[in-house]
Formats: structure tokens, C-alpha cells, sequence
């Protein structure tokens, strides 16, 4: 890899973008979810396989991350900038990790069956305990908060940079390609 | 982390004027608003009077109070085990694994409506009988079945106006026969479903009572073809009217107590009776019978063998969730069972973290 590079490889820019959608899809079935009788029943049932999509594709982010060389942050960021960045992204990946395992976990423990697809299931890795239920099941709202916060301040994060200081860091992570100048 | 060896790109461009610079970031909160603000609208935030499975549940809880630990509806019960013997009948309709010939191991919970688990037996309450099939492939099917021909309600708003509509008045302890007048005129098909409900005499407990799924379900067949189906549990013991002897003097739990000295006696059985409906039948309707000359299919014989005190681990704690369905047994287009599904969710989640009190129904009751 050349030292001007500036944007992130394809396969990083594909995982960001699919999983940006993937978990704006689920945050959102998440709250509608919980407050909807009519439509409780179809969003629960794409909720639960698309979770484990979420924890399968998240690990094979990470690895691919590992092999990959990143564009440099640009000057217009501070040493204390960068250390956020780098941290809430730590955070990030730590939240997207977590919570489907969460979910997962709390499923075993009020003993649901887990259906992926058709006769597809999932084992429970918890034994059968409501209490473990319950606190696995008040950890996964927290979460998903704490996940739709972090999403916003890195959504605000990027919008500044592009909108107000317009020192490119969007084209890092753009899904098209942006030539290097 | 990567480091930095670019210069920076912001020298090339032209600084943003004051009223420029505002604009952008009044740009920016209002992008940041509308993405907060449609997560909010997603969640019921800006309607507040939606019906939604918690305020739902919320109303059980204004009109029986809170017990902690226990089921929000249907509170009173006692855990049963047996299993299930299919006759391969059922499999004709539905390539679930539960109607091949084989035996299949059923959790069930036997219990009473409302959400007071302390309640007195009586002769006119409803009973119900939950049952999770457990199947050796790691599917289950959960049922929650009454023994009423219909509903008495055919949406969740239905339920939950007659919830509030039959709550005891506390200066007479009975509904208001105001309010119940007011329900029936706003809700015309349950005054039709409780003259249907109430042209059917009780029958003296638990052990010979019919059991209804009430709710139209969907039975898919290995090549794909789907018939609308409602299932009963209906008796082997003979059917015998409650005693008025028993009705002019109920104790606390006889309903219960009586089935224990049956059960002691020998295994209890009902046989698993499908009714096939045509096309034209309502499925999105519980409120509606089916017409009588339907096929009935009698898919195999359920017996119960043991009972049990509530307890950790045990019928206490499975959700009877009426949407948990193995393959081969669907949702129909009926909006109760999506509402029903929410609902004891979100009844689960409640009790599940808080501090279990013993059932009315005690170890030692299920010895005697």
C-alpha cells in the first residue's frame, strides 16, 4: 500500500456501509417492536436471525480490519480528536459484538426457541434461569441506546467535519471511489 | 492506529463567512433531529395513546394490582407434564414433526383468568390450558387454550375496553353496568360471541373440559399447501355439569384440588381434534364459529400424568406465547395472535425479574 492512500480498502467501505444499514434497520425494529401489537410478531421474527447476521458479519469485520491498511486521519483532527475516534470506535465494535450475544443470551434463558430459517435453529448457550432473563433482557435496551447514541455522535462527528471544517474525512469511508489528490 | 503524513486539504479552500458557518450547522441539527426524531416516532413517542403491549399490560396491572412474580393474566395456575401421542392423522394437513407417529414429551399449565393469583375457584370462570410441545428436534409448539367456543374479543382494543369495562366498581365490587352497556354497544361482536359463550354449560373441572385454540392457525404441508385450521383438546373423561352443590359453596381452590385427586387416580386424556376450514371461513375473526359440518381430524391423544406446584425452571417459567409454532403450523391472518404474542412478552418480561412469591396452589396441595 502506497502512503497516500486516503481512503479505506473496498472491503472495509463494504462492511461499514452494510452493517450502518443492518443496524439502523435493527435499532429501529427494535423500538417499533417493543410498542407495536399489530406488527410485533413479523419484526421480532426478522429481528432475531438478522441479529445473528449482525455478530456472525461483525467478526469477520474485525478480522478483515486486522489485515487491512487505513487511510491516515487528516490533519484538520487533533492528537486529543484521534484518540476519541480510535475509542468510539473500540466502543463500537465492542457494542456490536456484545449485543447480539445479549440477545442471543436472553433468549436461551427464557427458553424460547431460537428459529434462524425454516428448521434452522440456534442452541441456547444460557441454561434456562427468567432472573438471568430479565437482566439480559434490561442490558439489551441499555445497549441498543447506548448504540443509537454513539451511532449520533459519530454521525454529527463526520457531518462536521464535511459540512463545517470540509477537510474530506467523509471520502475516507465514501462507498465510491474518490481519487487521491 | 494509522498515522498522519498528509498535508491537510483545508488550505485549499476559501474560509466560510458567520452567517455561512450557521447555516451549515443549523444544516447539521436538523439532519441530527430528524434521525432522532424518526428513531422517537419509530418507538410511539409521539403517540402516546396508541394501545401498546405495555399499556396493555398496564391495564391488568391498574385493575388486579401488582403480584410480584406472577403472570399478569391468567396468575392462577398449576404445572402439569405428560406427552403427546400423534396417530399420524394430523400430518395429512401439516408436516410438523409433532404429527408424525411418534410421542413427543408436553409441559402444561392448567390456570385461571385475571390477574389475581389468589383468587377463589368458581364455577363460572374461564379455564385454561397451556401446552408446550417439545419435539426432539429442538422445535416446540406453544398453544394457550380456554375452554370457551370463542372469544369474547376479536382485536386488542376489544380486549382491552372490556378489560377496563368489567374492572369492579370498589363501592359495589361488581363492573359498572353502565360502562358494560356502554362496551357491548361499541363492540357488537362480542355481545353476539358471549351469547354463544354463555349457551354452554360448565362442566365440572378441569379434567373434562374442552379446550379451544379459539384463534385460526394455518397448517402447511410438505409440498407447500396451506389449510386454515383451529385445534381443541376435547376430553376423554365423559363430560359431567359442574355440581350445584359445589356451585352454592365453593372452596378456595377446588378446581384445582379436584383435578389432583383425579390425576392421583390415573393419567387424564384429551384427544388433539383439528377442525379443517374451507375457504370463506374467517380466520381473522375468533369471535366467529365455524360451521358445524367442518371436518374434524383427530390427530392423536394427549395425556397427562403428573402435576406439580409452580417452581423454578417449570411451567412458572415458559412464556405460553401462541406464535412460538413449529414448522408446518403458521400464524393466520387473525390480528389477536401478533397482539397475544406482544402481550405475554411483554407480561414475561415483567415477572420474570422480580421477586417470586409461592402459587396458591402449594407442594403439599398437589400431595393431598
Amino acid at each position: 500500500m502506497t502512503t497516500n492512500q486516503q481512503q479505506f480498502p473496498v472491503s472495509m467501505r463494504f462492511f461499514h456501509w452494510l452493517m450502518a444499514a443492518m443496524v439502523l434497520t435493527m435499532l429501529g425494529m427494535g423500538v417499533a417492536m417493543v410498542a407495536s401489537l399489530a406488527d410485533y410478531h413479523w419484526l421480532v421474527s426478522i429481528h432475531r436471525p438478522l441479529g445473528i447476521l449482525i455478530l456472525i458479519l461483525v467478526v469477520i469485520r474485525f478480522l478483515n480490519r486486522q489485515f487491512s491498511t487505513m487511510p491516515p486521519f487528516p490533519a484538520t483532527m487533533s492528537s486529543q480528536e484521534r484518540f476519541i475516534a480510535h475509542e468510539s470506535e473500540i466502543l463500537l465494535y465492542t457494542l456490536l459484538l456484545v449485543q447480539p450475544l445479549v440477545g442471543w443470551g436472553m433468549l436461551s434463558a427464557a427458553r424460547y426457541p431460537m428459529v434462524l430459517y425454516g428448521s434452522l435453529h440456534l442452541f441456547p448457550i444460557l441454561p434456562h434461569s427468567v432472573m438471568l432473563y430479565a437482566a439480559l433482557r434490561k442490558a439489551h435496551t441499555v445497549l441498543a441506546y447506548l448504540l443509537f447514541l454513539a451511532f449520533i455522535a459519530h454521525f454529527g462527528a463526520v457531518l462536521f467535519h464535511t459540512v463545517i471544517l470540509r477537510d474530506r474525512l467523509f471520502s475516507r469511508m465514501a462507498p465510491w471511489r474518490v481519487p487521491a489528490r | 492506529m494509522p498515522t498522519d503524513t498528509t498535508p491537510s486539504p483545508k488550505n485549499h479552500l476559501p474560509s466560510l463567512s458567520a452567517p455561512g458557518m450557521l447555516a451549515r450547522f443549523a444544516g447539521i441539527g436538523v439532519v441530527i433531529i430528524c434521525v432522532v426524531g424518526g428513531f422517537l416516532y419509530l418507538g410511539g413517542w409521539f403517540s402516546p395513546h396508541e394501545l401498546t403491549p405495555a399499556r396493555l399490560v398496564n391495564g391488568f396491572e391498574t385493575v388486579f394490582g401488582i403480584h410480584s412474580g406472577f403472570r399478569r393474566n391468567h396468575a392462577k395456575g398449576m404445572c402439569v407434564t405428560g406427552y403427546f401421542d400423534s396417530n399420524g392423522q394430523g400430518a395429512r394437513l401439516s408436516k410438523a414433526v409433532v404429527f408424525q407417529t411418534a410421542r413427543v414429551p408436553v409441559i402444561g399449565r392448567f390456570s385461571l383468568p385475571g390477574g389475581n393469583p389468589f383468587v377463589s375457584d368458581s364455577p363460572a370462570s374461564v379455564r385454561g390450558m397451556g401446552l408446550d410441545f417439545t419435539p426432539a428436534n429442538g422445535e416446540e409448539w406453544r398453544t394457550a387454550m380456554v375452554d370457551i367456543p370463542v372469544f369474547a374479543v376479536n382485536t386488542a382494543q376489544g380486549f382491552y375496553d372490556q378489560l377496563l369495562a368489567s374492572t369492579p366498581d370498589p363501592a359495589t365490587g361488581k363492573p359498572d353496568p353502565e360502562k358494560l352497556k356502554a362496551f357491548f354497544a361499541a363492540h357488537p361482536e362480542s355481545a353476539r360471541a358471549l351469547t354463544i359463550i354463555k349457551a354452554k354449560p360448565f362442566s365440572s373441572g378441569f379434567d373434562n373440559s374442552t379446550f379451544n385454540g379459539l384463534d385460526a392457525f394455518r397448517f402447511i404441508k410438505a409440498d407447500g399447501v396451506s389449510t386454515p385450521v383451529r385445534w381443541s383438546m376435547v376430553p376423554v373423561d365423559a363430560f359431567k355439569p359442574e355440581d350445584p352443590a359445589q356451585s352454592a359453596n365453593p372452596d378456595k381452590n377446588y378446581l384445582f384440588d379436584d383435578f389432583i385427586a383425579r390425576i392421583h387416580s390415573g393419567p387424564v386424556q384429551w384427544r388433539l381434534v383439528l377442525t379443517v376450514g374451507q375457504p370463506g371461513d374467517p380466520t381473522d375473526d375468533a369471535t366467529l364459529t365455524w360451521p358445524e359440518d367442518r371436518e374434524h381430524v383427530d390427530a392423536g391423544t394427549l395425556t397427562l400424568d403428573q402435576v406439580e406446584a409452580e417452581a423454578p425452571g417449570n411451567c412458572r417459567d415458559i412464556n405460553y406465547d401462541p406464535l412460538v409454532l413449529p414448522i408446518g403450523i403458521a400464524p393466520s391472518d387473525d390480528p389477536m395472535l401478533s397482539a397475544r404474542s406482544a402481550v405475554y412478552s411483554q407480561s414475561f418480561t415483567r415477572r420474570a425479574g422480580e421477586k417470586k412469591e409461592p402459587s396458591a396452589i402449594t407442594p403439599s396441595e398437589v400431595q393431598k
